[in-house]
């Protein structure tokens, strides 16, 4: 390696240092402006809370073993909803990419699906399925479901004409296309799509639970409102950030995987 | 026809058809290859070349006339007609090997030997280091000796070659051009190159059909009597008299 080499290498490790020193420097200061506007007395604790109380609020939660369960609940609905909603939106998209004239028949009604605003079924999934974990869950599934059809068909659609051709000169039929060409070739697409829909599920999941729940984040967010306890909101809002930030990372953790993998990285 | 015949294109016609308008393409088209033969097309841009290949491939069926590939319908040959595209199409996620074995198996002929003559013929065309390399590292000729891998382990008899050379710089060019007249010849592979480049035509093959514009019809055909590689050709006293007389033909 030459000194060059060394000297460039050196210089983007201390910019990606900086960078991270930067973030860590940009919260320390949100928080640090927060918990001192509190203290100063220039905004209200009982209004805005602050991290002191957030931190508080979350421990007491925790040893009235209440934490747990609440996360737990809310996490469990959002895997569910999320595998689910994927996995159904995956597989709709498949058939429809099997038979055009279907997607051509049912494409405006996609159209309208993913425009009409998913809350507005809420009532309906509570009379259909129940006030409980299943309406959540379905309303997380809907929320992911249709954006998974819209955006992996989407990928499947702008294959390469001339991959097609390709697979055509060499004879193969629908399935092999598909299975040699239009599904690794779509993989990015399918890999965004997962990330769309993580966040979609945490959206559905939240709503669901200020429909119908008596657990999970969403419900002590809703409840903290309504009972003026503000600390709670503050700190459910501070976990869940945390809970999709880890979904987030891990998704784009097995992106970078199957990225490898195909020698993309 | 007789038994000599490879490809025969009988008073062909082609009509496309789009919601705005239709499109005479290919009209009145007659072209004969024998078996063995190079035969180029050469014309004008945007006359319906690259049609007569997916004709012939049985990519689509022609709208009036007759085509008959390796004694019987086009479509029909199946693997017996290998088909090389302007790009090389790779696959990005397939390594090299397995982008040279793509046709085997989707022609379900993927065995050990099948195999072992690909992966000889990767070695022949100095693929072998890269066996296990994806696409992205290799430079276009190589990626396009890799396609003609992927075309030729399929074992054809018939090869359609559609500007395979278009897309790389002029150096890489005129060596491609060299290796496959020079694996076309030795493999006694029957095959039509569509190009729009004179020199090309002649320095690779053994008789060039001139095109006319649209609707493509055969213009007139010139025997290329010049021995040699197609480097040799190049340099040789009849390749510009032939080169003057394609050039006169095109413009006319």
């Amino acid at each position: 390696m030459s000194a060059e080499h060394e000297l460039y290498l050196k210089r983007l490790k201390r910019q990606a240092a900086l960078k991270r020193a930067a973030q860590i420097i940009l919260l320390a200061l949100l928080l640090g402006a927060w918990e001192g506007a509190v203290r100063l007395g220039m905004a209200d604790a009982f209004i805005v809370s602050s991290p002191a109380r957030v931190v508080r609020t979350i421990a007491s939660l925790y040893s009235s073993h209440d934490l747990f369960p609440h996360i737990f609940a809310t996490f469990l609905e959002t895997v569910a909803g999320f595998v689910s909603g994927t996995a159904i939106g995956v597989a709709a998209a498949v058939l429809l990419w099997f038979c055009p004239f279907a997607e051509r028949v049912l494409d405006p009604y996609l159209v309208v699906l993913n425009a009409l605003p998913k809350i507005a079924l809420g009532p309906i999934l509570i009379v259909w399925v129940g006030a409980g974990a299943s309406a959540i869950i379905v309303m997380a599934l809907l929320v992911s479901t249709v954006v998974t059809v819209m955006t992996v068909l989407a990928g499947f659609i702008e294959t390469d004409p001339a991959k097609l051709k390709l697979m055509a000169t060499l004879g193969a039929n629908r399935l092999q296309t598909f299975m040699k060409v239009v599904l690794p070739g779509s993989v990015p697409t399918l890999m965004s799509a997962l990330k769309i829909s993580v966040g979609m599920s945490w959206v559905g999941v939240i709503v669901g639970e200020y429909l119908v729940s008596k657990r999970g984040l969403g419900y002590l967010i809703v409840y903290g409102g309504q009972v003026f306890k503000l600390d709670l909101v503050m700190a459910s809002i501070v976990i869940l950030c945390a809970l999709a930030a880890i979904m987030y990372y891990a998704v784009a953790w097995l992106e970078k995987a199957i990225d490898k993998r195909f020698g993309r990285g | 026809m007789n038994e000599d015949t490879a490809v025969g294109l009988y008073g062909v016609k082609l009509v496309y058809h789009e919601p705005s308008r239709e499109t005479l393409a290919v009209d009145g088209l007659d072209l004969n290859v024998r078996r063995g033969e190079f035969v180029s097309i050469v014309g004008p841009s945007g006359c319906g070349k690259t049609s007569v290949l997916s004709l012939i491939a049985g990519l689509f069926q022609p709208s009036g006339g007759r085509v008959s590939v390796l004694g019987g319908k086009p479509g029909d040959a199946g693997s017996r007609v290998g088909y090389m595209l302007q790009r090389d199409e790779l696959l990005e996620w397939r390594t090299i090997e397995k982008n040279a074995l793509l046709g085997l198996e989707v022609r379900k002929k993927l065995t050990r030997k099948t195999r072992a003559k690909t992966l000889a013929l990767l070695d022949r065309f100095g693929l072998g280091e890269f066996r296990r390399s994806y696409p992205s590292a290799l430079s276009g000729g190589m990626r396009q000796r890799a396609a003609l891998v992927r075309t030729l382990a399929l074992e054809p008899e018939l090869l359609l070659l559609d500007e395979p050379f278009s897309a790389l710089d002029y150096q890489t060019r005129l060596i491609l051009e060299d290796e496959v007249r020079d694996a076309i010849i030795k493999g006694g592979y029957t095959a039509i190159l569509v190009t729009h480049d004179i020199s090309e035509a002649i320095a690779m093959s053994d008789r060039v059909a001139v095109f006319s514009g649209r609707p493509a019809r055969v213009r007139r055909e010139f025997d290329v009597d010049i021995k040699g590689s197609a480097f040799e050709r190049r340099s040789s006293p009849g390749f510009s008299r032939l080169f003057d007389g394609i050039w006169k033909e095109l413009r006319a």
